[in-house]
């Protein structure tokens, strides 16, 4: 099977091939976002070398670790992003992207997320949204749907979910983009874009979990789930012109911020050679 | 190397800033911290003197964020600390067993104060020494050195950088509010007296790809820190010895586990350290740690005087642990007191080593006093007049 994939399938030159085949299940989205990834680092042509990629926990930082193949560090649950803060600093010329879950950066991790935002501290984030924990067997997420059903909450979902987006963009962040992983070619183009800029970047993917969320919300085949993320996505631009109950159970797509703000290792250094120089 | 502080020469200053010196001379150049009581002097210190030595100082937003962010720092090849008390300390368990599982040098500096809980912010304790043991889940080993002055709290940190980046292993330097706030004259090396241990990196591409091998022997892998190209594959899941992660293959995680057991056991003879005082012709021994085993000096005097044969086993490492020093002690006194600032910790580890040859008596003190000479004197007469 892996000789199968490393035969035709051209982005392998950037995959780890004794972990292939993905651990993912059978139409997960994950596949989508290291493919839209692995493509991004092609088109930029960034040597994989100069990049640490940084995993928390859960089927979602699988991506980075073990099937990117960089210097990866796959670190503990919610805590990928003060991990990367790390390496940022200390090896300011890398790309340092961080790939994870919802539930691991946005739930658990939240306030790293938040307060790296906040110091805008170049560092990529790849969060792929699939509005629920799925590698614990399917539990409610803070992104989960208001009504949906999960293990945890098997009668509805009385909660509200967080607008990773938004939060982040209030937050400070560079640069924000949701798309989902219907939306491939965007995709790609945002993940370009976010690797490009400097300050914080984030991408949060609307994914699907078949398996953990869709069967037990009616879709589940991952083709219901993509043409349910069609059916209700809005372009960012059309949503500002809508009313809030107009986009209740919308998926608003597109860049939300794309901002030149100073950066905080950047910063970090002026002081430490004005400091240090003087 | 210039330093923004005196070396060669002598201050009088806290021992958290004994520490924060003393980590810049060890070579640390990346600190993150969260502030807290009575740790944050530490970091007020770093913040200062680390950018005038091209070094970087950060504020997280928390103490999980400030152990992960140092932990990122030395895979990108940086020598770093964060330093806390109880309730910062108890926050960043999950995240010393990562360095563990990782083998990330890091120091973290714990100045314990009264606890559980918020306890005590501004007193002194030494509740959090099985803690500093035993705190993260799993089966773990790590160092944890434990200073009695400012001038130990200087010499132990550089010791704990040395330790950490020769064993490839997180270090606990273990101090309390007293050595924090306390101000003592210090003497602080001229640097080039000072050794500073560097880690192993690899030296062969097999040792490039190998984050987790035992080329030497020694259990101590060379670490392919990030941004040389090495493409090193770092987890905390169970990973055999190029890193990939084998968390279902019982020889695997049993080869790893006791790897990192064995690269600090075989060597204890390194890393322990420890002061006798009056010992040889002692019927009756005090062992002792941190900031009581100073009033325990004082005890061993003042009995003296009043013709006691007693001694003092000053320990300045508390784990790994020499339970064969304390069975040997044991083998000579009939009796082994252990005041420390807590209702029972060290005593436990010294009563094991003992293995019954001596009786072993807690003293224990908690409310955020040190035990005065005075009343270790008094706990040990009342004990040997029997």
């Amino acid at each position: 099977m892996a000789d199968r994939i490393a035969s035709t399938y051209p982005m392998v030159k950037y995959l780890r091939r004794e972990a292939l085949p993905t651990a993912l299940c059978p139409g997960c989205g994950g596949g989508t976002v290291l493919n839209a990834f692995a493509n991004a680092v092609d088109d930029l042509k960034i040597d994989p070398k100069d990049m640490v990629v940084v995993s928390g926990i859960g089927c979602s930082a699988w991506i980075a670790s073990p099937y990117f193949l960089a210097d990866t560090l796959h670190t503990t649950h919610g805590r990928a992003i003060a991990f990367a803060t790390g390496v940022k600093v200390g090896l300011p010329d890398k790309k340092v992207v961080v790939i994870s879950g919802d539930g691991d950066l946005a739930g658990i991790g939240g306030n790293h997320l938040i307060h790296a935002a906040r110091r805008n501290v170049d560092i990529t984030v790849i969060l792929v949204n699939n509005f629920i924990y799925g590698m614990t067997g399917g539990q409610v997420a803070p992104t989960t749907p208001f009504g949906a059903k999960t293990t945890t909450t098997p009668y509805r979902n009385i909660e509200h979910p967080l607008n990773i987006a938004e939060t982040v963009t209030a937050a400070g962040a560079s640069y924000v983009a949701r798309w989902t992983t219907a939306h491939v070619y965007q995709l790609i183009d945002s993940i370009k874009k976010a690797l490009t800029v400097k300050g914080f970047s984030l991408v949060e993917v609307i994914s699907q979990c078949p398996v953990q969320f869709g069967r037990r919300n009616r879709m589940k085949e991952p083709a219901q789930m993509l043409r349910w993320f069609l059916k209700n996505s809005v372009s960012i631009k059309r949503a500002r012109n809508m009313k809030p109950e107009e986009l209740e159970g919308k998926f608003v797509i597109g860049e939300f911020v794309n901002r030149e703000k100073p950066e905080f290792v950047d910063e970090l250094n002026r002081l430490i050679d004005e400091v240090y120089g003087r | 190397m210039r330093y923004p502080f005196v070396t060669g020469g002598s201050d009088f200053i806290q021992g958290d800033e004994a520490i924060a010196r003393a980590a810049i001379m060890a070579g640390c150049r990346f600190y993150a911290g969260y502030p807290i009581t009575p740790a944050s002097e530490i970091f007020e210190a770093m913040a200062l003197y680390l950018p005038l030595v091209d070094g970087v100082s950060i504020q997280m937003e928390d103490e999980i964020g400030s152990i992960a962010a140092i932990i990122g720092a030395s895979w990108a090849g940086a020598k770093a600390m964060t330093a806390t008390s109880g309730p910062g300390f108890s926050l960043m368990q999950e995240n010393l067993g990562y360095a563990v599982m990782t083998e990330t040098p890091i120091v973290v500096v714990n100045m314990q104060r009264g606890g559980p809980s918020t306890g005590q912010p501004t007193l002194p304790a030494q509740g959090d020494m099985m803690q500093a043991i035993w705190g993260t889940h799993g089966d773990h080993m790590l160092i944890v050195l434990v200073p009695s002055t400012v001038q130990e709290a200087f010499d132990f940190t550089v010791r704990a950088f040395n330790l950490a980046e020769k064993y490839r292993t997180p270090v606990v330097v273990l101090g309390d509010a007293e050595i924090a706030h306390m101000r003592e004259r210090v003497n602080i090396p001229k640097p080039e007296e000072i050794k500073v241990v560097n880690r192993k990196l690899p030296r062969t591409p097999e040792e490039e790809r190998m984050p987790f091998g035992d080329p030497d022997g020694d259990g101590v892998p060379p670490m392919p820190i990030f941004g040389r190209g090495y493409r090193t594959y770092v987890t905390g899941l169970t990973h055999d010895e190029s890193g990939h992660p084998k968390t279902v293959d019982r020889e695997i995680h049993e080869r790893l586990i006791k790897r990192i057991f064995r690269k600090i056991l075989d060597n204890k003879a390194d890393i322990i350290s420890y002061h006798e005082y009056e010992l040889e012709d002692a019927e009756v021994a005090i062992v002792a740690t941190g900031i009581v085993s100073r009033s325990a000096m004082r005890a061993v005097k003042m009995l003296r005087e009043r013709g006691v044969k007693v001694g003092l086993l000053k320990l300045d490492t508390i784990w790994p642990f020499d339970f064969d020093m304390i069975k040997k002690l044991a083998e000579r006194v009939h009796r082994i007191y252990v005041p420390e600032m807590n209702l029972g910790q060290l005593y436990h580890l010294v009563k094991e080593g003992a293995e019954g040859l001596a009786e072993v008596t807690l003293i224990d003190k908690i409310g955020g006093e040190v035990h005065t000479p005075g009343e270790i004197v008094k706990r040990i007469e009342r004990g040997e007049r029997r």
